[in-house]
């Protein structure tokens, strides 16, 4: 797939983005500057998520996912500081400091949000793309899906609903290899998640490489054209994630190092854009380490806006929102 | 206004058409909604005037169903979702209560969720322990959600459209046992009534009933008993319990002084332990005597018949615990 240098260096910026941004959390978490039980870093997915968005059109097609979704929103184009004061709940956050880490949103790109009920969301991507149908357009869904969400109930009911009426749904499978702590294997009767596909009349684009953000662009953009045209699509995108569960998985590094520490040295996904860059248009260091430093800036800048934004404090903030008036 | 005597059913049927006709954005999911008519014949006749883009039969998946209507209605669509009963909304409770009722706040007003949940609930005809449920102050329990229990055809009628035109996610629970009640509609396409408003049904000043839905019948039956022997119960409809009208309740109670509760669900934690606690908290200068409930005894409902009927309440008991506090 023949993809000119400006594309690939912008691919390139966002995962980086991404995971200074994720690196930043976690430092800041350890300074207890961000708060919380639930932070769930997106290190090491980041191919996923700059591929799949790069396949949309960003405010007229739509994105929904589960909690570990500070990813999509920098990807989207969300801006930084908003994220991170959402990170520390302050008042500037995306979600006005009421949704935290876990419920990033921006209707304005189409984004209905991170949610932390393992599967809950799948059904809302149905009936997104339900809407999409009704209204006769040609607008697509996506729906981040962990590996463990395709255990519950919601997986089952989600996407077979989504196969009957030939929704523009596309399902994509971000396997890391656990859902929290059990993996895949000791999960599912068969770990070969894609495989369920059939069973919903789902069309079935089995595994991509989620590590190689090309093939997830090309991947998530056939599935478009398929899924407007003619329904559904399930894409198990293989992954690994560099930090745990979240922040209260602290054992994380211990039980899986050497697992995590070949994943890191063979099959980073910024490491592999960066080969193919380099491949294709010669040595670009000079540049990628200027796009580096210009993304260290962004988090830095977005840290001393989220520290300047002040806490939510009252009862009018509290109560604003519970109803539609 | 002009108005015609309409079983409730045919009530809701005519609210549901209607506002389908005014607005495209309106449809109905759900389990047998559309060939089958619905299994309450609440949507006869629906998928031959609208087709199957607005009426739309559903496979068996109460989480997807309640889930779905929760994204379409993101999305900017109407939904309203039929659960066929509330025992099966038991399985959408998450769809329901984590999604639609947190959606709205848990982003800061970024996303409105106008979906209404239909659900037929209530006993009889025998259907045992798991289909014999009332329990709409579970969804009650929860801010971000409404809920709507009509009592009568012309409110069933008037409640509907207002559940429908409203931006929030709405329970709206149909009484089984008052779908063929037949009652006064008006013929007015724009009929709403206001959110979280009570009606006084009947006007007395020796005792206030307090009751919603089914409870309304027993309630009208035990006033005209009580009325032979000179008590006049007024009696408070609160029709939704939530928003919950409780500045109608205080205004009846602080005329009367004396309140009996009437709810055919359960007694714990119930509509009635919230009603009486706050009777007690802000009338309690103006109390003449305890705060009595009649509830469905707590018991998982049995199969036999008689035992059936011992589980509910009734006018008799009514009538009783009225004279218990005189």
């Amino acid at each position: 797939m023949a993809l000119d240098k400006a594309t690939l260096l912008d691919w390139y910026r966002q995962m980086v983005l991404i995971r200074e941004f994720e690196e930043a959390c976690q430092h800041l978490y350890n300074e207890k500057r961000i708060t919380g039980v639930y932070l769930h870093l997106a290190s090491g997915h980041e191919a996923i998520y700059v591929g799949a968005v790069a396949a949309m059109r960003v405010g007229t097609d739509h994105i929904i996912t589960a909690y570990r979704d500070h990813g999509i929103a920098l990807a989207l184009g969300m801006d930084a500081g908003r994220v991170m004061a959402e990170m520390m709940g302050k008042r500037d956050g995306v979600s006005g400091g009421k949704g935290g880490s876990m419920h990033l949103a921006s209707a304005e790109h189409n984004f209905y949000g991170g949610y932390a009920i393992v599967g809950g969301h799948l059904p809302l991507a149905t009936g997104l793309a339900l809407a999409c149908k009704y209204r006769g357009n040609d607008q697509f869904v996506i729906s981040m899906i962990g590996d463990g969400a395709t255990n519950n109930g919601y997986f089952h009911e989600a996407l077979n609903m989504s196969g009957v009426d030939k929704l523009p749904n596309i399902w994509i499978i971000e396997n890391n290899g656990y859902g929290m702590g059990t993996s895949v294997e000791k999960a599912a009767g068969n770990p070969i998640l894609h495989e369920r596909a059939r069973g919903y009349g789902i069309e079935d684009y089995g595994r991509v490489d989620g590590q190689d953000v090309i093939a997830m662009y090309d991947a998530v953009s056939r599935a478009a054209k398929h899924a407007v045209e003619h329904g559904p699509v399930l894409i198990e995108a293989m992954t690994y994630r560099y930090r745990g569960h979240g922040v209260s998985d602290k054992q994380y590094d211990t039980r899986l190092k050497a697992e995590l520490e070949e994943w890191k040295a063979t099959k980073d996904p910024i490491e592999i854009l960066k080969r193919h860059i380099a491949k294709e248009h010669g040595d670009v260091s000079a540049e990628l380490d200027a796009i580096h430093q210009a993304q260290l800036k962004i988090v830095e800048e977005s840290i001393q806006f989220a520290d300047a934004s002040p806490l939510p404090n009252t009862l009018e903030e509290l109560f604003a929102h519970v109803y539609v008036d | 206004m002009a108005a015609k005597n309409l079983p409730m059913r045919d009530a809701l049927r005519r609210a549901l058409m209607e506002e389908m006709e005014r607005d495209e954005n309106v449809f109905v999911m759900g389990q047998e909604v559309g060939v089958w008519q619905g299994t309450h014949r609440v949507t006869q006749g629906f998928l031959e005037k609208f087709g199957e883009r607005r009426v739309r039969d559903t496979p068996i998946s109460e989480m997807a169903i309640a889930g779905a209507a929760v994204g379409a209605a993101m999305a900017g669509l109407r939904p309203v979702a039929e659960m066929m009963t509330i025992n099966f909304a038991f399985l959408a409770l998450d769809a329901m209560i984590n999604h639609a009722a947190k959606i709205h706040y848990m982003f800061n007003g970024q996303f409105k969720v106008p979906a209404v949940f239909r659900a037929a609930s209530g006993w009889g005809n025998q259907a045992t322990a798991t289909h014999s449920h009332t329990p709409e102050v579970i969804w009650a329990h929860f801010p971000g959600m409404y809920v709507a229990t009509p009592a009568t055809a012309g409110d069933a009628y008037g409640m509907l459209k207002t559940a429908i035109r409203n931006d929030n996610p709405i329970l709206f629970s149909e009484s089984i046992g008052l779908y063929p009640r037949p009652g006064q509609v008006p013929d007015d396409p724009d009929y709403m009534l206001p959110i979280g408003k009570a009606d006084v049904k009947r006007e007395g000043k020796h005792v206030t009933l307090v009751t919603y839905a089914r409870g309304l019948e027993w309630c009208t039956a035990a006033a005209k008993e009580l009325e032979k022997d000179g008590v006049q119960c007024e009696i408070v409809d609160m029709r939704w319990l939530r928003p919950l009208d409780t500045a109608t309740v205080f205004e009846s109670f602080k005329k009367t002084n004396r309140a009996v509760i009437v709810e055919e669900s359960l007694p714990f934690y119930s509509f009635g332990s919230e009603i009486a606690a706050q009777i007690q908290e802000h009338c309690f200068d103006y109390m003449d005597a305890p705060v009595k409930r009649v509830s469905a005894l707590d018991v998982p409902v049995p199969y036999s018949h008689d035992l059936e009927l011992m589980c509910f309440p009734n006018a008799q008991k009514v009538v009783e615990a009225v004279k218990s506090i005189l």
